[in-house]
């Protein structure tokens, strides 16, 4: 490589760096879905001042006490308080702002990510847990995330095999399982 | 200093299982920087149920913190190679590294960010080395005004300086300190907001928080995000940098692991501020600007060094005072109390092996990091073809039965399971869950220390100003709350934003 070519590159591309700004800050755009609106704002301001309420009326029914000898509610309501007035200062200029990310038909992947999560939690305990790591494994991968039922159907089972080598047998930690050696 | 315990400390690190903890960390740091999704903090969380499990808990200790500067390491390469940063702290990278790689010197950048992350790494663990036991040593003086104000600043820090915006992150505090009041009370033993469960007596885990919030919350937002294709990354060769680009690249990386080291200690700094600051401080010293994002070498040396250097020096506060100052030295601080460790300013004296032995364990992390980021770079651009659906279920899997195995729970699963359902809802509006969970790890600390203050102070709240040391942190907290509304108030004055200052923001989100 030649000493000048950095500069004749210049010529040719006077504007690499805008250019590569200009790039990265559309992909970082593209990566994040369309901004929620001010409903979103304000709902989950409405959410967060509901809970500073809720939170203050319960920490004043556990005693304040007074400065000198605090009651157990003293801290928690004023934190309460404190969760309520942000919430308030929220509702009134947070209703421009566009850090709320829209909710798409991409979400419902979240919704059938979270049960199976519940799913997983209920089973554990009554079947052990093969047979629900490997449908974990199953749903995430081909309906999810789109794998062949090949790869599907192999990484299911090794991943299975592996925590069980690993927690049964390399950490010796009793998980609730069916196989037993 | 007492270079006994320091030497003893190599000893502690050298035991063959430590070493091979200190591996594992670095490596699964290193993996997790380059593949773009989970953060230090989340995997951090994922991992917590290990310092449980652990035989010795200074190999779990060793191992988290290896992750946290291991993806320091991993983000260069995904920043260099594709454009993407894996992590925030290396997005400044891109700028020069993939300007670089498309000259072909791809190589060449790689290289010398190697190089760079690992001195102003170790000139950071000198600093810490040096520094820690006089810290430590003033820091024996607090007494509880000195904890609550240190604790408020901490978390204040962590809400303003943090990304996203400074009423939702300070909100999201409050909630964090808000949960980490929930169950009986130390003081009087009422019970609080347990709505007479006897689970919620011991009040809730902030292992189990962390995990569904970092955790659980992140794996469910990127099931969401991640649509993209597997990324083909270009070949590289001549990973060695040439003399000349050393010595071109050497002033940026001193400068870099000074600037990283001095804001790596203050709270809600930390490696994403000090890339910025360092990039920032090249391009004003350079005799020709121009060749910023168009491949200058600097560009690359001073912001790689001044992340790792403050990826190290953000252990500082946490291991002297007991304060974490970001989210990942909040899960650090979460397995010290897992194990039975309060950090502050006793731990260098009563439990001198954990002390030493996770700063010198950084000696040595670093230095096979050094070695599986040159010679072996090769393998980890290989990882990059892995595609993330098939690691999306490993993660959970880890993530449920990690969670499981803490106190054969059940109930754990579905409060995690709750707490990630929280976290993906926090990042779908705006809320970042970083500061919650640091403020729910601070919680206590603060709530117990200033209700002692006030009992010392005999009701009189005009104590904490009239202490010396309390009375100067609580006027730092005054600037820290003013300052924002001043930029605020020049802003509105001034709405024209650079390309640099958004891209900064943006990334700064994730």
């Amino acid at each position: 490589m030649t000493m000048t070519q950095p500069e004749t590159r210049t010529e040719q591309e006077p504007d690499i760096l805008a250019e590569l700004q200009a790039e990265v800050a559309q992909e970082l755009a593209d990566e994040r879905p369309p901004a929620g609106g001010a409903a979103y704002q304000i709902i989950s301001a409405v959410v967060v001042l509901g809970f500073g309420v809720g939170a203050a009326v319960l920490a004043h029914g556990y005693g304040l006490g007074s400065l000198r000898r605090p009651g157990p509610g003293l801290w928690p309501f004023v934190v309460a308080l404190v969760i309520a007035l942000l919430a308030l200062v929220l509702l009134v200029v947070g209703r421009k702002l566009d850090d709320a990310e829209k909710f798409t038909r991409a979400s419902y992947l979240v919704l059938v990510g979270g049960a199976t999560f519940v799913g997983l939690g209920l089973a554990l305990p009554t079947i052990g847990f093969e047979i629900p790591a490997v449908a974990l494994c199953i749903i995430w991968l081909r309906f999810l995330g789109g794998e062949t039922w090949r790869s599907t159907i192999v990484i299911s089972l090794c991943t299975t095999a592996g925590f069980y080598l690993l927690f049964l047998y390399a950490l010796r930690i009793p998980l609730p399982h069916l196989i037993a050696f | 200093m007492d270079w006994t315990a320091f030497l003893d400390g190599f000893g502690v690190v050298t035991q063959p299982t430590n070493l091979l903890y200190c591996l594992i960390g670095v490596l699964i740091g290193m993996l997790i920087g380059v593949l773009p999704g989970l953060g230090p903090a989340a995997t951090m969380a994922i991992l917590l149920p290990i310092a449980y499990n652990a035989n010795d808990p200074v190999s779990a200790i060793i191992m988290l913190a290896g992750i946290y500067y291991g993806a320091q390491y991993g983000g260069t390469i995904t920043s260099v190679l594709l454009r993407i940063p894996g992590e925030a702290s290396s997005v400044v990278t891109v700028f020069d590294g993939f300007a670089l790689a498309k000259q072909g010197k791809a190589g060449t950048a790689l290289g010398i960010a190697a190089i760079g992350s690992f001195v102003g790494a170790t000139v950071s663990i000198i600093g810490l080395t040096l520094l820690g036991p006089i810290v430590a040593g003033y820091a024996l003086d607090f007494g509880p005004p000195e904890y609550a104000a240190l604790a408020l600043l901490g978390v204040l820090l962590v809400a303003t300086v943090g990304s996203g915006h400074t009423v939702k992150a300070l909100a999201a505090a409050a909630v964090g300190l808000l949960l980490a009041t929930v169950g009986s009370d130390s003081f009087t033993s009422a019970n609080r907001f347990t709505f007479d469960t006897l689970q919620l007596q011991g009040g809730i885990d902030f292992v189990v928080v962390a995990m569904g919030l970092f955790g659980v919350g992140e794996i469910l937002y990127n099931l969401e995000e991640r649509h993209g294709k597997p990324h083909v990354p270009a070949a590289i060769a001549n990973i060695w940098p040439s003399r000349k680009d050393l010595k071109q690249a050497g002033p940026a990386i001193g400068r870099g692991s000074v600037i990283g080291f001095l804001l790596g200690v203050l709270p809600g700094g930390g490696a994403v501020m000090a890339s910025l600051a360092a990039y920032a401080t090249e391009k004003r010293v350079a005799k020709d600007p121009s060749r910023f994002g168009r491949g200058a070498i600097e560009g690359v040396a001073g912001p790689e060094s001044a992340n790792n250097a403050a990826a190290t020096s953000s252990f500082i506060p946490l291991l002297t005072i007991g304060i974490p100052a970001n989210a990942s030295m909040a899960m650090l601080y979460a397995a010290l109390l897992v194990v039975g460790v309060t950090p502050g300013p006793q731990l260098i004296d009563e439990r001198p092996d954990l002390f030493w032995g996770v700063i010198n364990s950084m000696y040595i992390g670093n230095l096979i990091l050094l070695i599986l980021s040159i010679p072996l770079v090769g393998i980890f651009v290989k990882i990059l073809r892995v595609r993330p659906a098939i690691l999306a279920p490993i993660t959970a899997l880890i993530t449920i039965l990690g969670v499981y195995t803490i106190n054969n729970s059940v109930f754990d699963i579905f409060v995690m399971i709750g707490f990630g359902i929280l976290g993906y809802l926090m990042k779908k509006t705006g809320f970042e869950p970083g500061p919650l969970v640091l403020a729910f790890v601070l919680g206590s600390l603060m709530e117990s220390s200033f209700r002692r203050s006030m009992l010392i102070f005999d009701g009189d709240p005009t104590g904490f100003v009239t202490r010396p040391i309390s009375g100067t942190i609580l006027a730092f907290i005054l600037l820290v709350i003013a300052l924002p509304l001043v930029k605020l108030a020049l802003r509105r004055r001034d709405p024209d934003t650079t390309p640099t200052d958004k891209i900064d923001q943006e990334a700064g989100m994730r």
